[in-house]
This record gives C-alpha cells, sequence and structure tokens, in this order.
C-alpha cells in the first residue's frame, strides 16, 4: 500500500487535536481495565436515560474555520476600537497598558487552578497577597479578599455581611446607586429575610435628610456608591456618621476604584465594607464579564468576610511563604454555615488588577485618575455651553456626569453613531423621571478633539 | 528552575519600590489645567497618594514573569485534581476572546450594534440545551456556585408562584460544600441524606426523608465518588412524586457528554461549569463561567435580560414578570462565554462524545494502574474520576493523604483532590480528563507507586515533603491563627 492509498482523511474516527489517546493506546487501556470496550465502562448508566442518538451540534470546525467564524461574529460588534466611547455606566473604557495582559496571560496564571497545593503555587498566592495589599492602600481599610464575581454581587455579599454582623435585617440603599447592582442586592438578599428599603436622591445624591428619617434599630447598614451611578460625590462621612449613630454599618461600592486616585478613600472617612468594580484596574470590557468584584473591611470583620483570603506565613525552614487562610469561613469546611457560598471567584482579574496598580504605581495612579476628572470637567463646561444641554445635577463629579438633553438621548445617541461616536447612557430607562437624561463618561482615553467634536455634534441638535 | 529563590524570602512588588520610579506613561492632559479643588472640594480629594508600588515597567515584567515560575498550571503538566476537571485549555481560545469585537465590546453598547456578541450567546445557549437535555438556557452566572444559586431561586420562585411554602433541600454526604452553602444562602433548610454501600444515594433513606416540605434534591451525577448514580430513576420517582424539583450539579459532565442527558434523566434544573466541561481557563481560581439550563416550567423565572432571536434580530429582553431578576450586572463572563462557545464548535457531536468516552476510559486505567496500592472504598467502573483512601499508609506508617499530596509535588505532578468526599476517610479523589496521554498517565502512576513504596520504607521523606518547591511545607496554622492578609509600609 502506497502512503498516497492511506490517506489520513478516510479513517474510521478523526483523531482530534486535543485527544492524545490512539486507537492502539485506547486498545492497550481496555486491556489493562480488563474490558473489551469503551462501551462496557458505560454499562452503568440505565438504557432508559441514555441518549441513543448523536448530540444534534452544527459540525466541527477546524481551527482555521473556526477564526474566520469567530472574527465575523466579532466584526458584527460595534466595539471601542472602531468607536469613540462617552459610554460608562458600570463599565469603563480605560486604557490598558501592554504589560497587563502580557503578564497575566501567561499559561503559567491562567490555566492553574485554585492554590490549593500552596508549596507548589507560590506566584498565585503571593500576588494574590498583592492584590490584597494595594486593594486596602487604595481603600484605606484594613482587609481585602482575594476576589468576587462582580461588582454588583460583591454589593450583594457586603450587605449579606453587615447583616450577619449586626443581626439586624433591614438595609437601607440609595436609589443613586447602579440600579443593576440594587437589582442584584434584591435577588440576594429576599430569600435571607433582609428588608431593602430605597433611599432617594436629591441634587444627583443620597437624600441624607430622608436617610436620617430612615434609619432605626432594625438598620444594619446604609449602602451608598462613590461616586454615585450619576457620577456624583457624595458626602460619605456625613452618611457614616448617620448609620453609626443608628449603630448600623456604612458600606460604600466603588464602580470605578480609578477614583480613589483623587478621592478621599472610604476607609479614611468612616465606611465600614467597600465593595465593587474592579474591571477598570486592567480589565477589558468584554461585553459586561468577567469582571472584578472587590471586598474589603475592617480588621474586626474578618472572620464575617466571604471568600478567599491569602495569608503570609512561613515555611519549615523560616522562609516566608503565602496560602489560603481563614478557611473556616468558607463553603468547603462550612458548608450550609458558611459566610457565602462563593467558591470560584475572579482570580485572574485580581492579577491583572494588581500588575496594572503597580504598572500605573504611586504617582502614575494618581496622574490618570486626575486626567478623568480633568478631562471630564472640559467636556461638562463645553457641552453644558450649549443651549439645550443643561447639567442635570450641581454635585461635583468624578469622570461621569447627567446632562438634560433637548432630544431624547435615544435619538442623540442614534445620531452619534454614523459619526463614530458611542453617546452615554439614556437614563430614563431605570429612571422614569430622568427620561431626558444622559449619562457621559469621559475617561483618560478621551482627547480634548474628540471632546469638541461630540460637542459640534450636540450643537447640529439643538 | 534557577529563578527559585533559596535562602531567603522572595520580594513582594513593594520591596523592589523605589520612589519616583514609573512603570507607565500617560499623556499629559490636553484640556485646561484648572486646580484639582477647583473641580472636587478639598474635603473630598485624598491628602496622601496611595502607597502603590514605585518600579519600572521592566521591573514589573521581570517580576511577575518570576511569579509565574512559582506556579502549576496545565500547560506545564499532569493536574489530576478530582471534581475540577482540569483538561487542557486551547490557546486559540485566547485568540478568539480576545478579538477586539468581543474584548472592547461596551455591554450598554446598543442591540443593534452587538449583534455578534448577542447571537454567540444565543447559539451558545441553544447548544448547552441540546447537551443538556433542557428546554432554555442562562449563562449569565459566574461561577457554578452562583449557578447554583440562579437554579434554586428559580426553583423558589416556581413553588412561590404556584403558593407551595416548600422549606428544605435535600443534600446528599457526598456533596460539594456549595450545595448546602447555596441551599442556605436561598433560604433553605438542609437535609443530608447518606450514601449506600456501593456509592449511590441510599434510596431508602431518600424515601424516609421525602415529603412535602422539600422543594428540590441537588444531585451531582456522576457524583463526587465518579459513579453514575445507578439507582437514578428511583430517585427522580421519589422526588418527582412527592412534587419536589430536581436539581443536577454538573460538575461532573465531562463524563457523560453526549452519553447521558441531565433532561432525560429526569432533572428539572442543572448548571454546567463551562471553565471545567468546555474548558474555559481556571486562571489560578477564577474567572468562571456558568451555565443554568431548566426544563420550560421554570423558564419562565430565569435572570433578565434574556437573549431573543425575533426573525433574523437578536434582542434583550428585560420584560420577564416572574423573573428572579438578577444575580450579576450584565449579562455574564462573556469572555468565557466565547471561549465555551469556540470549544463546542471545535468538538461537533462526535468530539464530545470522544472527550466522554476518553475521560473515562483513562480514569479507569489510572485506576487499574493504582488499585493495588491503595484502599478502594467503592470498587466499581468509575466515570471521569475516582476516589481512592490513603488509609492503610496510615495506618501502616502514620503516612497521611496530606504528607503523599505533598510528595507528588516533589515528583513533578499536582496533587490529586484530597480530603474530599468527606465520607472516604484520607480520600484521594483523581481525575485525569480526556487530555491526557497514557504515557504521562503512566508515568503518574509510577509516581503513586513510589509513594506507596516510600510510605513503607523511608517515611520520613513523605511527612516532610514537598522538597524540591520554591517553599518548604507552610504553616498553615500560624497563618489563621495571626492573620496577616496584606503588606504594609514601615
Amino acid at each position: 500500500m502506497t502512503a498516497r492509498s492511506k490517506s489520513v482523511d478516510v479513517a474510521v474516527r478523526a483523531q482530534h487535536k486535543y485527544i492524545p489517546a490512539t486507537e492502539s493506546e485506547r486498545e492497550e487501556m481496555l486491556k489493562t481495565v480488563g474490558v473489551s470496550s469503551v462501551e462496557e465502562l458505560f454499562a452503568d448508566i440505565p438504557a432508559a436515560v441514555r441518549l441513543g442518538r448523536p448530540l444534534q451540534l452544527p459540525p466541527a470546525l477546524s481551527e482555521p474555520e473556526l477564526m474566520a467564524h469567530m472574527r465575523t461574529l466579532a466584526e458584527a460588534n460595534l466595539h471601542n476600537d472602531r468607536a469613540v466611547c462617552f459610554l460608562g455606566a458600570g463599565a469603563y473604557d480605560h486604557y490598558v497598558p501592554s504589560v497587563v495582559w502580557h503578564l497575566a496571560g501567561r499559561g503559567e496564571f491562567l490555566t492553574a487552578y485554585t492554590p490549593y497545593q500552596a508549596e507548589l503555587m507560590q506566584g498565585e498566592l503571593q500576588a494574590g497577597y498583592e492584590y490584597q495589599s494595594m486593594l486596602c492602600a487604595l481603600t484605606a481599610m484594613d482587609v481585602a479578599n482575594a476576589s468576587m464575581y462582580d461588582g454588583a454581587s460583591a454589593t450583594a455579599e457586603a450587605a449579606v455581611m453587615a447583616k450577619d454582623l449586626t443581626h439586624r435585617d433591614e438595609v437601607l440603599i440609595s436609589t443613586a446607586v447602579h440600579p443593576e447592582y440594587r437589582q442584584v442586592l434584591h435577588t440576594y438578599t429576599a430569600p435571607l429575610g433582609i428588608h431593602l428599603r430605597e433611599v432617594p436622591y436629591r441634587n444627583g445624591i443620597t437624600d441624607l435628610g430622608a436617610l436620617a428619617q430612615m434609619l432605626s434599630p432594625r438598620t444594619a447598614g446604609v449602602l451608598i456608591q462613590h461616586p454615585n451611578f450619576f457620577g456624583a460625590l457624595e458626602d460619605g462621612a456625613a452618611a457614616a456618621d448617620l448609620a453609626h449613630r443608628a449603630g448600623g454599618l456604612l458600606m460604600c461600592a466603588v464602580a470605578d476604584p480609578l477614583s480613589l486616585g483623587v478621592l478621599n478613600p472610604p476607609g479614611a472617612w468612616g465606611a465600614d465594607i467597600v465593595c465593587g468594580e474592579g474591571q477598570p484596574l486592567g480589565g477589558h470590557l468584554n461585553f459586561g464579564g468577567p469582571y472584578l468584584g472587590m471586598l474589603a473591611t475592617r480588621q474586626e470583620f474578618i472572620r464575617r468576610i466571604p471568600g478567599r483570603l491569602v495569608g503570609a506565613t512561613v515555611d519549615t525552614d523560616g522562609r516566608r511563604g503565602f496560602v489560603l487562610t481563614l478557611q473556616t469561613r468558607e463553603q468547603h469546611i462550612r458548608r450550609e454555615k458558611a459566610s457565602s457560598n462563593i467558591c470560584t471567584n475572579e482570580a485572574l482579574l485580581a492579577l491583572a488588577a494588581a500588575i496594572y496598580m503597580a504598572a500605573l504605581g504611586k504617582s502614575g495612579f494618581q496622574k490618570v485618575s486626575e486626567l478623568n476628572v480633568r478631562k471630564a470637567a472640559y467636556a461638562k463646561e463645553v457641552i453644558t455651553a450649549i443651549p439645550g444641554f443643561r447639567l442635570a445635577f450641581d454635585s461635583p463629579t468624578f469622570h461621569e456626569f447627567v446632562v438634560r438633553t433637548p432630544l431624547p438621548p435615544e435619538e442623540i445617541n442614534r445620531r452619534l453613531l454614523p459619526r463614530g461616536i458611542l453617546g452615554g447612557a439614556p437614563l430614563g430607562r431605570w429612571y422614569p423621571d430622568l427620561s431626558d437624561a444622559w449619562l457621559l463618561c469621559v475617561t483618560e482615553q478621551r482627547t480634548r478633539a474628540q471632546i469638541d467634536e461630540l460637542a459640534a455634534q450636540l450643537e447640529k441638535m439643538r | 528552575m534557577s529563578l527559585r529563590s533559596r535562602g531567603r524570602d522572595f520580594p513582594l512588588i513593594f520591596e523592589l519600590s523605589v520612589p519616583e520610579r514609573v512603570g507607565s506613561s500617560y499623556p499629559s492632559p490636553d484640556v485646561p489645567l484648572r486646580p484639582l479643588d477647583e473641580l472636587i472640594p478639598a474635603r473630598q480629594l485624598r491628602e496622601e497618594a496611595a502607597a502603590l508600588p514605585e518600579v519600572s515597567e521592566p521591573d514589573v515584567v521581570r517580576h511577575y514573569t518570576r511569579l509565574s515560575h512559582r506556579n502549576f498550571s496545565i500547560d506545564e503538566g499532569f493536574y489530576p485534581l478530582g471534581s475540577c476537571t482540569m483538561k487542557y485549555n486551547p490557546k486559540v481560545h485566547e485568540d478568539v476572546a480576545g478579538l477586539p469585537g468581543f474584548a472592547r465590546l461596551h455591554p450598554y453598547a446598543p442591540v443593534e450594534h452587538a449583534q455578534g456578541a448577542l447571537q454567540l450567546i444565543w447559539e451558545l445557549e441553544h447548544l448547552l440545551a441540546e447537551i443538556g437535555g433542557m428546554d432554555r438556557v442562562t449563562v449569565h452566572p459566574a461561577a457554578g456556585a452562583h449557578g447554583e444559586l440562579t437554579g434554586l431561586l428559580m426553583i423558589r420562585a416556581y413553588f412561590h408562584a404556584r403558593g407551595e411554602a416548600r422549606t428544605k433541600v435535600i443534600v446528599p454526604d457526598s456533596a460539594h460544600g456549595t450545595n448546602p452553602a447555596t441551599a442556605s444562602m436561598a433560604g433553605y433548610q438542609v437535609v443530608t441524606v447518606k450514601s449506600d454501600a456501593r456509592g449511590n444515594l441510599d434510596v431508602d433513606a431518600l424515601r424516609a426523608v421525602m415529603d412535602r416540605s422539600v422543594a428540590a434534591i441537588m444531585l451531582t451525577n456522576p457524583n463526587t465518588l465518579g459513579l453514575f448514580e445507578e439507582r437514578i430513576q428511583d430517585v427522580e420517582r421519589i422526588i418527582h412524586g412527592g412534587g419536589g424539583q430536581m436539581y443536577l450539579d454538573g460538575a461532573n459532565l465531562n463524563a457523560v457528554l453526549g452519553v447521558a442527558r441531565a433532561g432525560d434523566q429526569g432533572f428539572d434544573v442543572m448548571h454546567m461549569n463551562l471553565h471545567k466541561t468546555f474548558t474555559t481557563p481556571h486562571g489560578g481560581g477564577g474567572p468562571g463561567a456558568c451555565a443554568v439550563g431548566v426544563k420550560a416550567h421554570l423558564a419562565p423565572f430565569l435572570p433578565v435580560p434574556t437573549v431573543e432571536r425575533v426573525g433574523e434580530r437578536f434582542v434583550l429582553d428585560y420584560d420577564r414578570r416572574q423573573s428572579i431578576g438578577k444575580l450579576r450586572a450584565f449579562y455574564g463572563n462573556f469572555g468565557n462565554l466565547v471561549r465555551a462557545y469556540a470549544y463546542i464548535r471545535t468538538m461537533g457531536a462526535d468530539g464530545l462524545r470522544q472527550v466522554a468516552e476518553s475521560a473515562v476510559l483513562n480514569a479507569n486505567y489510572l485506576l487499574a494502574l493504582l488499585r493495588g496500592a491503595f484502599d478502594l472504598p467503592y470498587d466499581r467502573i468509575c466515570k471521569h474520576e475516582f476516589v481512592l483512601s490513603g488509609l492503610r499508609q496510615k495506618q501502616q506508617s502514620g503516612v497521611t493523604t496530606k504528607d503523599m499530596a505533598k510528595r507528588l509535588l516533589d515528583y513533578g505532578f499536582h496533587a490529586p483532590t484530597i480530603y474530599f468526599p468527606l465520607i472516604v476517610e484520607e480520600a484521594i479523589m483523581i481525575e485525569p480528563t480526556e487530555t491526557e496521554s497514557k504515557r504521562t498517565m503512566d508515568e503518574f502512576a509510577d509516581a503513586m507507586l513510589a509513594i506507596a513504596r516510600e510510605a513503607q520504607d523511608r517515611s520520613e521523606v513523605v511527612k516532610t515533603a514537598p522538597h524540591t518547591t520554591p517553599v518548604q511545607r507552610l504553616d498553615e496554622v500560624r497563618a489563621a491563627r495571626h492573620p496577616d492578609l496584606r503588606w504594609s509600609p514601615r
């Protein structure tokens, strides 16, 4: 038989690139097991529950075919390499330095499991410890966990934590918190008997007068977002003071931790739990995930913190090393009495965040944060100078602000798209009384020329 | 590896810090430079910059590259962690997930301009529905435990809609810890049911606890012993007979892909760990991604938004009156959905069936090589994994399962899952997956057998292991008694 006549295309069953076992190895292994066919290995599955047919799936694609198909799907999306993005609302278009994913994407990190064998996993563990340390530095809190799913679910876990810590059953949540965070909070807390009450906002920030009226001996905690969903700065210190006087905790959600480059950190003004979204720290937009849930708190609360914690210790030679610690809080030990059911977290995003924070460094982080403030302030100025466009609220802001528009914001966005501009978030979807309000975000990625172009386009829509 | 430090502490990034070093470059402001306190009230401003490291870009690259060398990954070697399905993570998945059309897409981009992403989610949900034998699928959850919560909350909403107040969830004693923890978070009392002598759920014990107060059973099948629940049909009759719902923890789906589907076994809800069966990388603990499949009667309760196809368009449907709401912001760990989708499209039906067959053959082969040297509490044909016990070694020479796991690290392998499931003393849970070769398994078996001999002949070397890792055995008790969870500037 010639090589040509034994074409590789006519094999009975194609050898798959991800499955090393060859036909002859399979035969050898079956012999060692003591069975004559693979089918015998499935004899314990009752015939009645077996699938008597092949799965109905599209035919397998080779790698080049897959790549072509995926490119087609990807190109059907208007992504931020093609659009000038003024959209934020909980997912932020910051520059991701090249080092971040060159390092975080290394196979040694990417394809590792949870560090159950600490001696073999010092890289992941130390990076986790460094992440926790940096997050503490940023928030001025005592301890941070190794990550949660995302900002919204971390915020919900913070509320559950407040209930457990205070043995009280009511959480007051500002309506200036991200609407999706509030929805998630509702989903998480309802089955646990936590009573949620929404605190109204006034001039774009939490109405502290209303909050004072709502506090009671049932109040486990008060949840604000800072900067809040409207981009405005809350009076966190006053809110914390009110919460504490009622015997409750103050929880602060941070949707963009880059804000902490310029803003007084929550730990400095009295927050008890900081939760929120770490995507802006080196994470890509990824159409909403994977993102990075952050959670940090005070020293005295560490035994109620959900999720994994990395701690420093020593080995038998006295050298520093790192382990997962205080695991008696967690589900694999405590089962139904655990502080949360979380197991898999977002470790890789935490690693990326640590690399991002290290690369920006002490001065760079501050610089980027200031760039956000200045660019947004400029945009605010030029846009509100256009007749018909006015600020919805006059509270100070970080990199987002709300504008009342002469046309429905959805219509403005539609007209901006052909100009390659991704406009802000129309707020009417979440706040019926803000149907003419538009939430714009201006990060360090936007240039003055792009802001001027946006203003020029809006000028035409008066 | 020469880079592994010996004799001194490996530095923290903070310890490399030198004042005034920078590791990034950004443009100078091109907008007016007004004093910051004109833009933000002074009392809201940070007084002192956060104590982040001050390092150059080469410092950052070298530090984290060296840390990566102090790690163990599936790219480097065999990772037989039972119940974790540490299979090879295809490189092409990283390239497709990194396409700007996916990676740089804002979640609130207008739906008309996110059609590729929505189509991918819609198709993935339908592919997974076929694989699981379910009617609808959501891909919102970020991880398995998050999927469990999603599933139980849907069951809760279903009973609520029927006006039934059921308060309990049944969990086998062999279950993952997340199952009872999730049941608690969903507001249920946990009822534990024991396993029988063959490693199946004890059907008589189940019958004894089943009544109208039970909302659901959470079952893993194949279970955490790596065994198929042979009496699954009896279980189904008992649970459904009492009006309860069947929840499948799909952690072990790899074993039965294309062979047996949850929907056909009577499960009403299931979750699939895309980071296990569908090979999205574990990232050192996450991100995961999870799909939850349901039968039609639970579809009204799916989290919002769902992705729907209207003609040739894909839309997000938020207007679902009976939805349990949201468990996270946005629509799921999309980057990992891209990878899982790419995997299913690469494998096709025949490829996925081969996955199950090879995973099960590999496990049974490895079991055959090891069964003589270790105790085997449940002696049956296994599925994708099996559970040995180190009890013999512990009794004969005082060498524990933990000691043997640490010793394996010296042989260049990651250890199996140990001390789980809880019903097996000194448990050693081994899952080779389909992407390992016979040669790798032969080498691993040789190492395990060598360690079993060492336990008898030179037990000290096992009890003090590991010896070749970047650090020696770590003091976990000290870490817990004196928590040191962050570096602080002196």
